[in-house]
């Protein structure tokens, strides 16, 4: 009995491979249970979850660079000139 | 332009659009200019080369913009035109490094239990993080991820995308896209858990 449970508990390894799979909302309704299972008795698995969650957050708010307003103005050219034509 | 058209719906921007209005145009070039810049930079090896492909890029989106069907997006759109554009262009992508020959950042014992596990992050990690200026090196650290994790993490978290856009955009599987995504992510999570040390 105790072999069959070692089988169905995830380990470590086989929790954080699957963290991408159930943000996506992609798992089978029994991975999502053995994987939540797991979280619920690993300190260290939820701790990932949480970071790669504030991870995805902290890339959200990387902006990119300020637009040139000299090349905005030749775009803008660009476009006037493709109106004319 | 009134500063208003940046936030106007993008079926009004296409359809003004359409009608050849030079404002929505440029509320276009504002909202997405730089972030194609960005995302052109994950193909090719330069920011020069980057921008002729946007430019390109912009000619494709006035020329076609009558044919856009509007089945997608249109960020989804031009960021396909774009795709298509950079892939012909690119050099970057031929060094393309496979994922599995990337060792993952998360260390394991032979049991599977964690060998080093995660430190504990503070709750106000984001605002720190950026306070101390990590949001320039995290834009390195992506920058620095092989290609198509790259342009996968690009597209996902930083563009906010959908998982079938981004598979739309980049003619990839969902499998595929996810496994990149995964292996991005984790080596992010790795960034920052090396910044968080000394900030």
């Amino acid at each position: 009995m105790t072999v069959r449970l070692l089988n169905r508990d995830l380990v470590c390894r086989q929790a954080v491979a699957l963290v991408t799979d159930y943000l996506d909302g992609v798992l089978s309704r029994r991975q999502r249970r053995r994987f939540e299972a797991h979280l619920r008795n690993c300190p260290n698995c939820s701790r990932y979850l949480a970071q790669i969650r504030l991870t995805i957050d902290t890339v959200g708010h990387v902006e990119p660079d300020e637009l040139d307003p000299e090349v905005k103005n030749e775009l803008i050219d660009l476009y006037r000139r493709f109106l004319e034509e | 332009m009134p500063p208003t058209l940046r936030s106007v719906g993008e079926e009004e921007l296409v359809e003004r659009l359409r009608m050849k209005d030079v404002d929505a145009f440029t509320a276009l070039v504002e909202l997405y200019h730089m972030p194609m810049v960005r995302l052109a930079l994950t193909f090719v090896p330069n920011r020069s080369v980057a921008e002729e492909v946007v430019q390109d890029t912009w000619l494709g989106v006035i020329n076609g913009i009558d044919h856009f069907e509007e089945r997608s997006s249109l960020k989804t759109w031009m960021f396909r035109i774009l795709v298509n554009r950079a892939r012909k262009t690119g050099a970057r992508e031929r060094r393309t490094v496979a994922v599995d020959d990337i060792a993952a950042t998360e260390r394991f014992s032979p049991d599977g239990s964690w060998s080093r596990p995660p430190q504990e992050w503070t709750d106000d990690v984001v605002d720190r993080l950026f306070a101390a200026g990590v949001a320039k090196r995290l834009q390195i650290a992506i920058d620095e991820l092989p290609p198509a994790q790259c342009q996968v993490v690009t597209l996902r978290d930083v563009e906010r995308l959908s998982a079938r856009e981004v598979c739309d955009i980049l003619s990839i599987t969902e499998a595929n896209q996810r496994v990149l995504l995964h292996r991005a992510r984790s080596q992010l999570r790795h960034t920052i858990e090396l910044e968080m040390e000394g900030v």
